[in-house]
């Protein structure tokens, strides 16, 4: 497609990332949002078509990569960062997403999620959290809250929710951001922000199932509320939230309290965010902080640097042609006890 | 039956007659502690490269340590060596090393009446002999007396060979399995060289160890000089090998270099995407070794996430490969359907072990073949070829290949425990001799739509991968569209893909070779068979012919398709017996496929077939 290349050639807008496909979410699906937001980060980075992979699972997410018109996989349930590790070790120069939801991550895929993360891959994970199962038709997922009622909890869920965050930040993870779909500046912030992390960054994206679990973030995206229900994350800025910035978050001996500015409480006693920090101890602190105990943050918890597993892998291969020189079949093959039989070959 | 021929007289030879043999199987058994494996390798690489044609067959315990002197803990390693070409480790052996009790009760049984029997008295101690079952000391009690017995007390012995180094006792202990190969190479009239050298290299940083080892060694040569318990000795001459250029390689090893092999000749870069399993983790140990030669390793979480990162790999445009065993199959088989769904060229090698479960894990089967062509849900067809033997491995991990990045398929690779540790001489070839594998990656389009499922003459698909400008496509295990590869529903496009599928996998048969058979080209009987029953299959027919029988062999490589010819050629037969290491799964499918009533030996022991099994088994059929 000459026309395409010659575009790529140019600067490319939003559209030009849409595939020939027929979006099939739901109508009203925070995936919408989602799809258009990476649409638009793509463009914005400037990223040739041809050097993007998405890789995803199987869930109403994972139907992201046929609606990008980039290279793309659509797998089985789960296992979209095992698939991205393979081929990120191989193409160390693809720009590698994953896309995966509450359900493919953290349930049947959960080994693998946190065996990317703490490898720390050159890759991108988005997990589209919902709260419940979409695709299957509405059971309960590892992150619904206990006693949600479901077709598969009719009495309410007795299942633990998964804290992904914590999760994430457990497995080392270099860079963990929190976003909700209608927020879509902050959302293409941490996409951004995401894109341009050198390791695993993991994105976990609120995300509005409008047919199963329909209001499930209203405290996150209600205008009325969310300002007291939401802490947005600034780096080097204290932690104010509420709808006059009038309340804030300060430490008390090991655990987090919410303050009100003024009495008594000024700006300096507020905790801090620092998402350079080398310990993950402040960033895995804020992903205990929910809801309605506490505004729950969303924006860059952390982002930090350490060595990436595929610049590793791929480091060792040149340090062993370089110590070893290049590889030579024969040699090998000839090396060790060998012996003759007939006439010697040269 | 021998020739005994005067050798000159040397001080140090002594004058004990040599017997001039055509082959030999010896068979060294211990504690899994005790070097056995080390003796066994030695010899058999001292046996190689004297010329002769050498099998072997190393078996072990699941456990790293089982309790000292139990019969669960003992390690065992058996070899074959001869003046002619030879395929099996043998059934029985001439001669016998037993380091404990426990070792003598669970290996007497193989010792061939009136074979050699050299035992390690010290390893009949009260509570050995209580371990390994014994009511009274079978040294003592002249239940050996069929055998020709030599006691010889290793321990004390190795002790004051090795007195010199300033080892501890326990150190020193662990030098007698040197010991045992000295006394051993002297018996069969074996070079120390290359064990000397192998000591050297080995323990060259640990001076005093290496020279117990070597002390030791010789110490256990010398026993046999002197000792006047033992008359005689043996020599088995060179084998008459094709011309060529030959080292001894394991089927583990050879599987790697045949990978290593067929990236280079294909131009593809290789990855291995795996998580351990015996026994196909050497498999890992080599390639995670051959770095500098661009080999990436990746030892995944677990099975699911090894195949699936090849799967990524070849999207890539890489030679991605997998290996393990039945269990790591099991749990890959979601991701091998999405491989067929996406016709993403790659290898799945079984090792095979017995199962099911975690069965034994160390023993040889052949029970995987069902699961290799039928493990997957929905119609799921791909290429299943199995290695006969250690060094063939190497060739059939290139034909794979070639099959693989020729028809955008995963190919299953099968091969066994007895395959994997066991090793033969093999020829080494010249990497610019070995077939060249063509693989195309198309370039950017020409304007027109690309479409990733149009298909060539063997309706293969083109291999486009990211990168490519213009070329931007999503693949997936949703079913496609013939041609466009967009997702469809469409009930006749479902029919038609699962058909071109399945067409694409059997169209194979027209590029693979005719099934040879060696013997009679039709006649009374065939005598089918598969993987690593190959050594025994082929050893029994030669003795059969030289009794005069009529039998056939064919022996196959590619388990799915199947050779184009071979209905018409096992019609040609009165009687087909399949002879494998399972229930009868060769026999069900050509039943199936042929019609034809084909008969079974079937053996389901951890063991492989004993040549006399199958030779027994063909002069019943006859009958």
């Amino acid at each position: 497609m000459t026309t395409d290349s010659a575009i790529d050639q140019l600067k490319l807008s939003a559209s030009d990332y849409a595939s020939n496909q027929e979006v099939r979410w739901c109508p009203g699906c925070g995936d919408y949002a989602i799809l258009a937001q990476m649409k638009k980060t793509m463009a914005a980075l400037g990223v040739p078509r041809e050097k993007i992979v998405f890789v995803s699972g199987i869930g109403c997410s994972s139907r992201f990569p046929y609606y990008m018109n980039t290279y793309g996989i659509h797998s089985i349930h789960g296992r979209a960062p095992a698939i991205a590790a393979g081929l990120k070790i191989m193409r160390p120069e693809l720009f590698v997403w994953v896309i995966t939801g509450d359900g493919d991550g953290l349930s049947i895929g959960g080994n693998h999620l946190i065996h990317a993360i703490r490898r720390n891959l050159d890759i991108n994970i988005v997990l589209f959290n919902n709260r419940i199962y979409g695709l299957t038709k509405g059971q309960y997922s590892p992150t619904s809250p206990l006693n949600k009622v479901t077709k598969s909890s009719p009495m309410g869920s007795i299942d633990n929710p998964l804290r992904i965050l914590s999760v994430a930040i457990g497995c080392e993870a270099t860079f963990v951001a929190r976003t909700v779909d209608v927020n879509t500046k902050h959302l293409g912030m941490c996409l951004e922000r995401a894109a341009e992390h050198r390791g695993t960054s993991f994105i976990e994206v609120y995300q509005n199932c409008v047919v199963f679990n329909d209001g499930a973030f209203d405290y996150a995206t209600d205008r009325k509320i969310k300002s007291d229900s939401i802490l947005e994350l600034e780096h080097g800025k204290p932690m104010i939230f509420g709808k006059d910035r009038e309340k804030g978050i300060r430490l008390s001996g090991m655990e987090p309290e919410v303050v009100t500015l003024g009495e008594g409480v000024s700006e300096g006693d507020l905790l801090v965010h620092d998402e350079a920090a080398k310990e993950p101890s402040l960033a895995y602190f804020l992903s205990r902080m929910h809801y309605p105990d506490f505004p729950e943050p969303i924006g860059v918890f952390r982002a930090v640097e350490r060595p990436k597993y595929d610049e590793m892998l791929n480091r060792q291969i040149d340090e062993a042609v370089e110590t070893q020189g290049a590889g030579d079949l024969d040699r090998l093959f000839s090396s060790g006890d060998t012996w003759t039989v007939g006439k010697a070959e040269p | 039956m021998y020739e005994i021929r005067a050798k000159t007289m040397t001080a140090a030879d002594g004058v004990k007659p040599v017997v001039d043999l055509q082959a030999a199987t010896v068979r060294f058994c211990g504690d899994s502690g005790d070097g056995m494996q080390l003796a066994g390798t030695q010899l058999t690489n001292t046996s190689a490269l004297a010329g002769n044609d050498v099998a072997t067959f190393p078996d072990y315990p699941a456990e790293i340590r089982a309790p000292r002197g139990t019969k669960a803990g003992v390690s065992g390693f058996q070899i074959h060596f001869a003046a002619d070409k030879i395929f099996t480790p043998g059934d029985q052996v001439d001669a016998l090393v037993a380091m404990n009790a426990a070792a003598l009760a669970t290996n007497l049984q193989d010792l061939v009446p009136h074979g050699i029997l050299i035992v390690n008295e010290d390893g009949f101690g009260k509570r050995d002999l209580e371990l390994a079952g014994y009511q009274q000391n079978p040294l003592e009690d002249g239940s050996l007396d069929s055998y020709q017995l030599h006691q010889v007390d290793m321990t004390r012995l190795t002790r004051e060979a090795v007195k010199s180094s300033g080892l501890s006792t326990k150190e020193a202990d662990r030098c007698r399995n040197f010991f045992a190969m000295g006394l051993v190479f002297w018996l069969y009239d074996r070079s120390l060289e290359p064990t000397e050298r192998f000591i050297r290299e080995k323990f060259g940083r640990r001076p005093a160890i290496a020279e117990a080892n070597e002390n030791a060694l010789r110490a256990g040569y010398n026993y046999g000089i002197t000792t006047e318990a033992i008359a005689r000795r043996f020599a088995v001459g060179p084998a008459d090998l094709p011309p060529g250029r030959y080292r001894n390689i394991t089927g583990n090893l050879a599987l790697a270099w045949g990978l290593m092999a067929a990236a280079q000749r294909s131009g593809c870069r290789l990855f291995y995407g795996t998580y351990p399993i015996t026994p196909a983790s050497d498999i890992l140990h080599e390639l995670a070794r051959r770095k500098n030669f661009g080999v990436r390793t990746f030892q995944a979480e677990d099975e699911i996430a090894a195949v699936t990162s090849v799967i990524g790999a070849a999207f890539g445009g890489a030679m991605g490969v997998t290996g393990t065993s039945g269990p790591g199959v099991s749990l890959k088989s979601e991701a091998i359907g999405l491989a067929v769904m996406t016709e993403l060229p790659m290898l799945v090698i079984n090792v095979q072990r017995a199962g099911p479960s975690t069965g034994l894990p160390t023993k040889t089967e052949q029970a995987d073949l069902f699961q290799a062509l039928y493990g997957r849900h929905g119609e799921c067809p791909l290429p299943v070829l199995a290695a006969r033997s250690p060094a063939d491995c190497f060739d059939v991990a290139i034909e794979a290949w070639r099959i693989a990045a020729g028809y955008m398929t995963p190919v299953v690779l099968l091969s066994d425990a007895y395959v994997a540790n066991g090793s033969e001489p093999w020829r080494i070839p010249r990497t610019d001799e070995l077939p060249k594998i063509e693989v195309t990656h198309p370039g950017s389009s020409d304007g027109e739509p690309f479409l990733p499922y149009a298909r060539d003459e063997r309706l293969s698909r083109p291999w486009a991968i990211p990168g490519t400008p213009g070329l931007m496509h999503r693949i997936g295990g949703l079913e496609t569209q013939d041609r466009t590869g967009a997702v469809s529903y469409d009930p006749a496009n479902h029919e038609l893909m699962v058909k071109l599928r399945a067409r694409k996998i059997a169209g194979i048969a027209g590029d693979i070779p005719h099934q040879a058979v060696e013997g009679p080209q039709s006649g009374s009987l065939l005598l089918l068979t598969w993987g690593g029953t190959y050594g025994a299959a082929a050893t029994a027919v030669r003795q059969l012919w030289n009794d005069g029988a009529s039998v056939a062999h064919a022996h196959l490589r590619y388990l799915n398709p199947f050779p184009a010819n071979l209905g018409e050629l096992v019609k040609r037969y009165r009687r087909v017996l399949v002879a494998e290491l399972n229930s009868g799964q060769l026999r069900t499918l050509v039943r199936a496929r042929f019609l034809v009533d084909a008969a079974g030996l079937n053996k389901i022991t951890g063991r492989p077939f004993a040549v006399t099994e199958i030779v027994e088994a063909i002069h019943g059929a006859l009958e």
